[in-house]
């Protein structure tokens, strides 16, 4: 509508310039004006200031040097740096392992609580929890997991002292890749049971009886409803708990320090340091970041696209 | 109940109940013979830093409440009733803060509004104006879904229309008439936001503020049983307001806004 507005306004000037004053009762039924966009100004112009334009500050930066002018050196400083290309590695890694590994284990639990013999009350207890658990994540949640896992560790004390067993003598350590994975699980599992549970909800019962009476078993309901049903949301679910952990900070910094490397705490220790060789280089680190992530938020959107054909 | 149900329903319950556990009764240890008393939360309930971070850390939620419940429930009213070819522009842009995540948000928002150029040294000085310019960016995705689950779920032009028709002017139809009905999703929305602000700690450690969570791993560096309590008392908060958000109406099983982004 942007560029016929004024040229509209033009024409009808004199007809609606009552409105334009002040938009009449029945303004929604009638010709847009322009000056109803006013009304999103204020938010347009907050998303600018501290959102499009922070976000668009480090893009261009990735791509400036010392003097302003513009430069591919940092992003190709970051390419053949071994360090960085290995927390790209690392921080994928982690992102896959802890989105796979919690998208099956939370669809498992999420699956447990939805299907039919499951007492009622675990389901609201089960999605309150997840609610907490998903936002639990950052410093607090690094610590219960040194007071439980770590080298003094209550549990890790309990199975030295009770059965023999210090995993800390048989290659465990919570301050390592293993590590980060099972504390990213507990924000990971919570979120695949929030997201699955709606896509889980539509799967009608009415298709299993289908099944059933065409004279299907569990497997071919699986094989060829169930899981081509779900699918969609599942893949998407994954790749949105990818991204959750790919941007995390605050919980592998807490953890480790800096003891696994991963790229969101280079950056970290680029902006509080004094480290800098070239002061572009974080910027250069969050760009690699801003597209995997771009990426795979692209898939979900697409794949929740197809998920929601269902859902209805 | 089948078997597979209780098998995973039990191992997911262990995983995430031990750490809890686990963390509680590290927090009721001290000193060198490991004994049980309550003398690590007397400790935090007798630091007077524990009382003014966890002040200023429930101030600037509740100001990055405010401020994204003016800005944003008048633009998703707005653009549910007259610009609705906006709809996607601003789910995108209400969304982008998962894609910016707070580390690169915060090098951005460093970079730019440092004291030099582009803002005043008081803008980055203050915690209530850098710290909550950000986490009303990073309430966004929360509030907006929040808010746009509200006002699909009321027939805004019909309650619009009937509410100027009997004469009333725009700030009593949004004041008076929308408000009470989107109250349960903009509060969904308010105690989302809460449970974020309280446990940010990217953007605040980065930029060098001291807020309830930095406090905690501050306090971690030298006394480990009172972090062991200090994350308690976190989790409690976080419980709390997932609670509120229960109350209201917008459980996290029935709304997707919930589903939240790690920090």
């Amino acid at each position: 509508m942007g560029p016929k507005g004024p040229r509209r306004l033009g024409h009808l000037v004199t007809a609606e310039s009552a409105d334009v004053e002040r938009p009449g009762p029945n303004g929604s039924g009638r010709r847009r004006l322009p000056l109803a966009w006013l009304g999103v100004v204020p938010f347009f112009a907050y998303a600018f200031a501290f959102l499009l334009l922070p976000s668009a500050v480090v893009l261009i930066g990735a791509f400036q040097d010392g003097e302003g002018g513009y430069t591919t050196k940092n992003v190709s400083e970051v390419i053949h740096t071994h360090q960085y290309l290995n927390a790209y590695r690392t921080s994928i890694e982690i992102s896959l392992v802890t989105a796979v590994a919690g998208g099956l284990l939370g669809l498992l639990m999420a699956y447990a609580v939805v299907r039919a013999g499951t007492p009622r009350w675990i389901r609201p207890t089960l999605t309150t929890f997840s609610g907490v658990a998903a936002n639990f994540a950052g410093v607090p949640l690094a610590f219960a997991f040194i007071a439980t896992l770590g080298t003094l560790g209550i549990v890790t004390k309990f199975l030295d002292e009770h059965l023999g067993f210090n995993p800390y003598q048989h290659g465990f350590s919570l301050f390592t890749f293993t590590g980060v994975c099972l504390v990213y699980l507990y924000f990971q599992i919570p979120l695949m049971i929030l997201v699955i549970a709606p896509a889980l909800d539509g799967l009608r019962v009415e298709w299993r009886e289908a099944s059933a009476n065409l004279g299907g078993n569990d497997i071919h309901y699986w094989r060829h409803i169930g899981l081509p049903v779900l699918l969609p949301s599942i893949i998407g679910a994954v790749v949105l708990l990818f991204g959750n952990a790919f941007s995390a900070y605050a919980t592998a910094y807490a953890l480790t320090g800096g003891a696994v490397n991963l790229v969101p705490l280079i950056i970290g220790q680029n902006i509080g340091g004094d480290v800098l060789s070239n002061p572009h280089l974080s910027e250069a680190l969050a760009f690699g970041m801003i597209v995997v992530i771009a990426v795979s938020m692209v898939l979900y959107a697409l794949l929740q696209r197809r998920a929601s054909r269902w859902m209805r | 109940m089948s078997v597979s149900s209780v098998v995973w329903l039990t191992l997911g319950t262990a995983y995430f109940v031990i750490p809890l556990v686990a963390t509680l009764l590290f927090s009721l240890q001290s000193g060198k013979n490991f004994s049980y008393n309550l003398s690590a939360y007397g400790q935090v309930i007798h630091d007077h830093q524990f009382w003014k971070t966890l002040r200023l850390s429930f101030v600037l939620s509740v100001e990055t409440i405010v401020i994204s419940l003016v800005l944003l429930v008048p633009t998703a009213y707005w653009v549910h009733l007259k610009l609705p070819r906006l709809r996607p522009y601003i789910e995108f842009l209400t969304i982008l803060p998962f894609v910016v995540p707070p580390i690169i948000l915060v090098v951005g928002l460093l970079k730019l509004y440092n004291g030099t150029v582009h803002a005043p040294i008081w803008f980055l000085e203050s915690p209530y104006t850098f710290l909550v310019s950000a986490y009303v960016v990073l309430s966004f995705p929360y509030v907006y879904r929040s808010l746009d689950a509200g006002f699909r779920a009321i027939d805004i032009h019909t309650l619009t229309e009937a509410s100027q028709s009997l004469g009333a002017p725009w700030r009593t139809t949004l004041g008076r008439v929308i408000l009470p009905n989107i109250r349960a999703a903009a509060l969904g929305g308010a105690f989302l936001t809460l449970a974020i602000v309280m446990g940010e700690f990217t953007i605040a450690s980065l930029a060098l503020f001291s807020t309830f969570p930095t406090y905690i791993n501050l306090v971690n560096s030298e006394k480990v049983y009172e972090a062991a309590a200090l994350s308690l008392i976190s989790f409690g908060i976080t419980w709390a307001a997932m609670l509120g958000l229960l109350a209201v109406g917008g459980g996290p099983g029935r709304r997707r806004a919930a589903a939240g982004a790690a920090d």
